[in-house]
């Protein structure tokens, strides 16, 4: 780094506007200040409690050269600034609270309050992970319980809790693989991921020590089974699909493709991005899944936190379970009898092969928990429920839909619908992004677009078991004036402005990348 | 059974009339006869409070800080103050309930507050750049490796023994699938013995500081280490000592990752938390994860946007050198939010009343008879002990006295098993410390 760049990130961050902000709400509206700009030098907000322990000087404490190199500086606020900051920036912010989030592929639900009201418990949100486990049998239980359901739920027998995501989760599972095949005496060298798949997919593959090799989707949108076979060899270590699809489509062949992996002595493993659409209706583990992995932060409703935190647990048949990722919680068949159980019923075990951990503690405990709570509330019918409503809306959509955007695939979808602006394109130039960014000043959250690559402008349209027919008609009604609208003469470039009553129009996404402002101080 | 559908059977019967349908199993025709489950073998639902009365059962058998247990324990998770300002703000439903910033006319809140978390991140390590977060510690660590050998292209890491253990665990883990050749260099008197390595052309060098006994060591063989062999140095720092201790850039890092949940995150029995990660501009397009970057709206106003996004894998796929897609954003916004609150004297005043409190408090100690000093070198926040008894024993003895006495340390550190952790936060009183070492005086006997 340069002197000069040094020095300016050491000073004090000009101006200081000492919390000079708009206070009327900013949806649509200017721009809010950084918590830089808004600093003050010599305000404070923090308070610590009163502890009477004897104060020693700094320079008596830390050795003169571990101390800081010059003076750090962060922000000076106020507590009442710092409230109004964020509680603006909140106000520039969609949210599934806001509206409905028709976000294909990530599962935007409502999220149920009480489980809010659950992982604040502080019986559980001030419990230290490195205690031993005579303070934590609670949470063993908790999460010992949940492993169960998520086993019955995935029909695997086992599961490790550790993953904090679902790519964690997939990296999990290829790790299971490698431990797998080398415990058989050769570790085998590709994964086979359908060109449909998630861009997690071929990235946890290579860093699972593997090569990808992609299998094209026949003209129905299900993996060719034709070309999967020309692939399938004693190298093959696995496949990881997602049923269903990322086109929201069943793999009705999933038996033969099971079939023919295990020929060949590969795993399968489960993408479960998708598990919202078939809970208690149909299971991984019965179609020939070896591994799964869940989104917990999708399928059981854990917030998703503006990006996180979510939750990838992973459940695997039997014969994998030696091989899973440790310390696991228990229940402890011996009891007290059990050696170094200090008489208690759950207890922390590494399994015998296992792949070590992959977590720093035991996972994102409180979502696990969050998870938990909204699957008791459910129980087994009201999962069902949850996956039948989700089919339902979604074909609802594709059905009422197909006539103005393209379908692709001209057949019932399951939890999502893929759609294509192509014709619409083609006919006004107003592409699937625009439409997008239509639906935003529409009051609705845009649908995923460009994905998955093998649908030209793809609209990926997933509108969950939560909204409302009234919601859905709304939903249509916008899709369809945009359409619509697009063919006026003044549509396309109407379409190519939006959106216009957001809190900022359209972003200049190419500017950012050119010219690189990762933090206030690197600005030009 | 209950759940939060809002359909009634007037309107299902209606959806299923516009497809052609009997019934909602007709949903699922596709779905092989053979494959269809009857039911799952599952409790029927519950309503709420009977929920929320169980999960309040299990919650009422653990052992919690603050209401059963004084906490002295650390090792990666501390108990730190979390003003009620920081929850009510960072817990708003509109940071909760979104998704990761796709859209970003919609998405102004998140991004901005994310990029306000990147800039006090930065400013922390005195690297440039900083992304959106990782999982947590380990997974800040895992990806710092990544990094290291991608750009050095070396897969050797030489990876100090005071980098917390469990970290390193699952930096083994990951190893697996990445061939990384991982050698882990002893401690000596709680300083890392860099001399023993027999690594000689190592990508990666990583060391901890403060190091998993709590010690500051000197960075500077690490550094020297890397001059020689053309390898990264990466440094595992903690954001809170990281107020009054001198800052990875300082130390010549080229990255630096370490374990968020300090700032402002519960302990919540190890998850959610939050990976740290900051590295030099040299380094910005090997950066795994998400970062946020200023630019203007089409009306050139100030807007922010995930950037630099062909680093990431929906675009590069097997390419990627990281599979990172959801990350702990919320908890990023809670750190802005607790910095925010602390500014930069009360970060520096956290990190100060700490060190004094575990100076107390190890003094106390110390003056127990059979207790002894694990290392000597100087320590912040956190301080090792050889107990005369297994330090497991004692954690359990003093679980009864209504206090958390800290991690027992592997054998790996040299204390058999009577090697113990101890850490002392800023909200240790002299009272709780005092009855502390009283009860520890008779928890060794």
């Amino acid at each position: 780094m340069t002197t000069a760049k040094a020095e300016k990130r050491d000073q004090v961050p000009p101006p200081a506007a000492g919390g000079r902000a708009l206070s009327a709400p900013l949806l649509g509206h200017g721009t809010e200040p950084t918590l830089f700009e808004l600093s003050q030098p010599g305000r404070s907000a923090w308070q610590l409690r009163t502890t009477g322990v004897p104060e020693v000087p700094l320079e008596e404490l830390v050795p003169d050269h571990h101390r800081r190199e010059g003076p750090l500086t962060l922000a000076e606020v106020s507590e009442r600034d710092l409230v109004g900051h964020f509680t603006r920036l909140s106000h520039r912010q969609f949210s599934v609270d806001l509206g409905a989030y028709p976000l294909g592929s990530c599962t935007m639900k409502y999220n149920p309050k009480v489980c809010d009201a659950v992982a604040a418990l502080a019986g559980l949100a001030d419990v230290h992970p490195g205690a031993p486990p005579s303070c934590t049998q609670g949470w063993m239980e908790l999460l010992v319980e949940l492993e169960a359901v998520l086993c019955e739920v995935t029909g695997m027998a086992a599961a490790t809790l550790q993953p904090a995501a679902g790519a964690a989760g997939e990296l999990t599972g290829l790790l299971l693989m490698r431990a797998w095949h080398e415990a058989q005496g050769r570790p085998r060298s590709t994964v086979i991921i359908p060109d449909s798949a998630h861009g997690t997919n071929p990235a946890s593959v290579t860093l699972g020590g593997y090569r990808t090799v992609t299998v094209p989707s026949d003209r129905r949108g299900c993996v060719d089974l034709d070309a999967l076979r020309a692939e399938l060899d004693d190298d093959v270590a696995g496949i990881m699909l997602t049923n269903p699809n990322t086109l929201g489509l069943f793999e009705e062949q999933i038996v033969d493709i099971a079939a023919a992996v295990h020929e060949v002595g590969g795993l399968l493993y489960y993408d479960g991005a998708n598990l919202n659409a078939i809970l208690g209706v149909v299971r991984p583990g019965d179609m020939g899944f070896d591994i799964v992995h869940l989104n917990l932060h999708k399928t059981f409703a854990t917030p998703h936190g503006g990006g996180g935190p979510g939750a990838g647990p992973v459940a695997v048949s039997p014969r994998l379970a030696p091989f899973l990722p440790g310390p696991r919680p228990v229940r402890l068949d011996g009891g007290a009898s059990a050696p170094g159980s200090g008489g208690q019923r759950y207890g922390w075990v590494t399994p015998e092969h296992s792949i070590g951990r992959i977590h720093s503690w035991h996972g994102n405990a409180l979502v696990l928990a969050r998870a938990l709570a909204y699957i008791l509330v459910h129980g087994a019918d009201g999962l069902r429920r949850v996956a039948q409503l989700a089919v339902l809306n979604a074909n609802w959509l594709r059905s009422r839909l197909s006539t103005t955007y393209d379908a692709p695939y001209d057949r019932p979808c399951m939890h999502e619908c893929v759609l294509s602006a192509a014709s619409l394109k083609r006919a006004t130039g107003v592409r699937a992004l625009d439409v997008g960014k239509r639906l935003l000043e529409e009051g609705f959250h845009a649908p995923t677009v460009y994905f998955p690559l093998v649908v030209d402008e793809a609209l990926m349209i997933e509108p969950t078991e939560t909204e409302s027919l009234q919601t859905l008609e709304a939903l249509a009604e916008a899709f369809e004036r945009i359409a619509a609208e697009a063919r006026a003469p003044e549509g396309p470039a109407r379409a190519a402005a939006a959106p216009h009553a957001t809190p900022v129009r359209r972003v200049d996404e190419a500017r950012a990348a050119r010219t690189l402002v990762p933090t206030f101080d690197a600005r030009p | 059974m209950a759940d939060y559908t809002p359909h009634t059977e007037a309107e299902i019967e209606a959806m299923l009339g516009m497809l052609g349908l009997r019934d909602l199993d007709e949903l699922f025709a596709v779905v092989p006869e053979a494959l269809r489950l009857g039911g799952l073998d599952m409790a029927p639902g519950r309503p709420e409070p009977d929920v929320l009365a169980r999960m309040g059962a299990l919650a009422g058998s653990n052992r919690a800080n603050g209401t059963d247990l004084v906490c002295f324990a650390g090792g990666g998770a501390y108990d730190h103050e979390v003003p009620p300002v920081t929850p009510a703000l960072a817990l708003r439903s509109e940071f909760v309930t979104s998704y990761t910033p796709y859209q970003p006319e919609v998405a102004q809140g998140v991004l901005q507050a994310v990029f306000e978390f990147q800039t006090l991140i930065a400013r922390l390590t005195g690297l440039p750049v900083s992304n959106a977060s990782l999982y947590d510690g380990a997974a800040a660590l895992v990806e710092g490796l990544n990094l290291g050998v991608a750009a050095a292209g070396r897969p050797g890491v030489l990876m100090s023994s005071g980098v917390n253990p469990s970290w390193r665990s699952v930096a083994r883990t990951m190893a697996a699938g990445t061939g990384h050749a991982i050698e882990e260099i002893p401690l000596a008197d709680g300083v890392t013995a860099w001399d023993g390595a027999s690594e000689r052309a190592p990508g990666v060098v990583v060391v901890a500081y403060p190091n998993y006994l709590g010690c500051l060591e000197d960075l500077g063989p690490a550094r020297r280490l890397c001059d020689d062999t053309g390898a990264l140095l990466v440094v595992v720092f903690d954001p809170v000592c990281a107020g009054i201790l001198r800052s990875p850039a300082a130390w010549g890092a080229d990255v630096a990752v370490g374990e968020g949940q300090p700032l402002g995150t519960p302990l919540s029995f190890g998850g959610p938390y939050l990976g740290l990660f900051a590295c030099g501009d040299d380094q910005v397009r090997r950066l795994p994860g998400r970062l946020v970057g200023e630019t203007v709206d089409a009306e050139g106003r100030r807007a922010y946007v995930t950037t630099l996004r062909a680093r990431e894998q929906d675009i590069r796929r097997e390419k990627a050198t990281s599979n990172v897609c959801t990350n702990q954003t919320l908890m990023a916004v809670t750190a802005a939010v607790q910095l925010g609150w602390l500014g930069s004297s009360g970060l520096a005043e956290v990190a100060l009343r700490s060190a004094q409190g575990a100076r107390y408090c190890r003094q106390a100690l110390l003056a127990v008879p059979g207790v002894e000093p694990l290392c000597t070198a100087p320590v912040v926040r956190e301080f090792a002990l050889r107990l005369p008894i297994p330090a497991a024993d004692v954690v359990e003895r003093l679980v009864e006295e209504g206090f958390l006495a800290g991690i027992p340390l592997d054998h790996t550190y040299g204390g058999d098993d009577r090697g113990l952790l101890v850490a002392v936060t800023e909200r240790r009183t002299r009272e709780e410390i005092d009855g502390f070492a009283a009860a520890f005086d008779k928890a060794v006997r």
